[in-house]
């Protein structure tokens, strides 16, 4: 930290306010997380914290819990299929807007942003109604649908901003050394563009696992979901197994966050 | 790339056909307007067995106290919650550029966490936090300064407390790039012309990341309004929001034509929230880029 150059009561007092408040606020930020991997390592049949003793019982619980499994099963599948038909769609999306400047780019841009900020819900009631209309039951098919409308905005956001840092000279040196179109964006394009493809593709992954606005309407018991399963699980009783869940969860969330951040930058990316 | 040169032979292999675009427009125009526009059309049906026409359930709605105190408290919520993370996020922002490499590292990982973890996971914390036998009442108890477990959990300030860690990366993020772009020179000038720190703060420093605040301000605000999962279970039965109300409309009663009227009233909400947002975002840049 590099403190200013006159030790005055101005330099003390907002010194001080800006570390305390920022200090506050990674204790907000990482206080959560920790205290339901300790509470995970209890072994009581309550969340009290600190836990009256450590053990590994609610984690060997959870290899006897098939509900968990299956609904972690059917998560995994679907955001799988999301990411793939996101990063598709949206990787040919970003090429075609990135760079484009007319007011079609601009609307489409917009377009494909909105589901980021408008309220989950009220998407995942629409495309409800939308299926029972058309007739089309509620199935694996209709939860990849609306799952990627809400997770192919990442792709696009990251694919448009490596695309941005794409220097076209590249592009032009080979078109004029004889590379075909397609041939350069194997070979240039897509090499160069391709961290930013990942992080955006792990951010889809990530949101479609722990979607639940849109799967809270388009799932039934034959497509259940983890994190519903979770949420419904809390409504119920405060269980300790979800807390070994989490444990799992947040173990899992943080090896691939740091392995995204080494091949993919993923911290530049998200800015 | 001036739009206006005749198109260079160079020109075509630089850039892509916005064609490509074309696709994924489709499936948005299938699968993400098209239920918009149905979601309206079902909102204007005046009985659940969706029979006749007319606006009953907005006037429903917009007549009914209970109603409108619902998404009163719901975009008051937001505006808490939104306060609370530019009070906490700005600050770890400045902290952030003024610390060592390796910091930074640690520190925009702390940052990330909470964006990628999952929302059930992030709540289910607050919960053992928050609760009777949670951390805060078990130290508050051990301290002797409470004599009986304090009720946090189900309260308004928990929820916003809970909102605001789930939310601050959306805060963050985009305070330490607006601040990454700001001139170091400038603060040195005014530091140089006699300014102290907290006038420099407010008088250079903050006004030049406004585009950034702006930005962050509108993630969390929207984010906050929609956050289903936090708002019920740290919430609870008492406080009812938006997005709780529609489900229980939706699925528990099953009346899709008024469950239709909120999420169209919802949605009217937000995009207007959008819009003052995006115009007072512009106002800034022109403000920045003089």
């Amino acid at each position: 930290m590099r403190f200013g150059r006159r030790n005055d009561l101005d330099t003390v007092t907002f010194h001080g306010v800006m570390v305390l408040l920022a200090a506050v606020c990674v204790v907000i930020l990482i206080a959560p997380t920790l205290i339901v991997l300790i509470v995970s390592f209890t072994n009581g049949f309550s969340l009290k914290f600190p836990p009256p003793g450590y053990s590994l019982r609610w984690y060997a619980a959870l290899i006897d819990a098939w509900q968990l499994h299956f609904a972690a099963l059917n998560s995994l599948k679907i955001a799988l299929w999301t990411t793939g038909l996101s990063i598709v769609l949206g990787v040919a999306a970003a090429l075609g807007i990135a760079h484009s400047k007319t007011l079609t780019a601009k609307v489409l841009d917009s377009l494909f942003m909105s589901p980021l900020v408008l309220p989950a819900l009220a998407f995942g009631l629409s495309a409800l109604m939308l299926f029972s209309v058309v007739g089309l039951p509620v199935s694996p098919l209709t939860l990849v649908i609306g799952h990627t409308i809400v997770c192919v905005p990442y792709v696009i956001r990251t694919s448009v901003a490596a695309l941005a840092q794409l220097d076209p000279v590249l592009l032009e040196s080979s078109a004029s050394l004889g590379a075909s179109r397609l041939y350069s964006f194997r070979r240039i394009t897509l090499p160069l563009i391709r961290p930013g493809i990942m992080a955006g593709g792990f951010i889809a992954f990530m949101s479609s696992f722990d979607n639940v606005p849109v799967s809270l309407f388009l799932r039934d018991a034959r497509t259940d979901m983890l994190p519903i399963r979770m949420w419904q699980d809390l409504e119920g009783k405060l269980d300790v197994t979800i807390a070994a869940v989490s444990g799992v969860l947040i173990v899992f969330t943080i090896a691939m966050m740091i392995l995204m951040e080494r091949v993919a930058g993923l911290s530049r990316r998200l800015r | 790339m001036a739009s206006t040169a005749p198109p260079s032979p160079l020109r075509t292999v630089t850039a892509y056909e916005l064609k490509l675009a074309w696709p994924l427009g489709a499936f948005f125009l299938l699968f993400f307007l098209a239920p918009l526009v149905l979601l309206f059309f079902v909102s204007l049906y005046t009985n659940t067995e969706m029979t006749n026409f007319g606006p009953t359930q907005y006037a429903k709605f917009l007549f009914d106290p209970f109603s409108l105190k619902v998404l009163g408290s719901t975009l008051w919520l937001g505006v808490e919650v939104t306060a609370l993370c530019l009070l906490l996020g700005f600050p770890l922002a400045y902290v952030y550029l003024r610390v060592p490499g390796w910091a930074q590292g640690v520190l925009i990982l702390i940052v990330l966490l909470p964006l990628l973890t999952s929302v059930v996971v992030r709540t289910f914390a607050w919960i053992v936090i928050l609760g009777r036998q949670g951390i805060v009442n078990t130290v508050l108890l051990d301290l002797g300064l409470i004599d009986s477990p304090l009720r946090l959990l189900y309260t308004e300030g928990g929820v916003v407390v809970a909102l605001a860690q789930v939310q601050m990366p959306l805060m963050v993020l985009p305070l330490i790039t607006a601040l990454t772009r700001i001139d170091p020179n400038l603060s040195d000038a005014s530091a140089a012309l006699g300014a102290g720190y907290w006038r420099t703060f407010f008088k250079v420093t903050l006004p030049l990341t406004l585009p950034g605040v702006i930005a962050g301000c509108l993630l969390t605000y929207a984010a906050a309004l929609s956050a289903f999962i936090t708002q019920t279970l740290v919430g609870g039965g008492q406080m009812l929001f938006m997005p709780m109300y529609l489900y229980q409309q939706a699925s528990t009663l099953n009346n899709w034509p008024f469950a239709a009227a909120i999420s169209f009233i919802f949605l009217v909400a937000v995009l207007a929230v959008i819009t003052i947002f995006n115009m007072l975002g512009k106002i800034s840049q022109g403000y920045v880029n003089v």
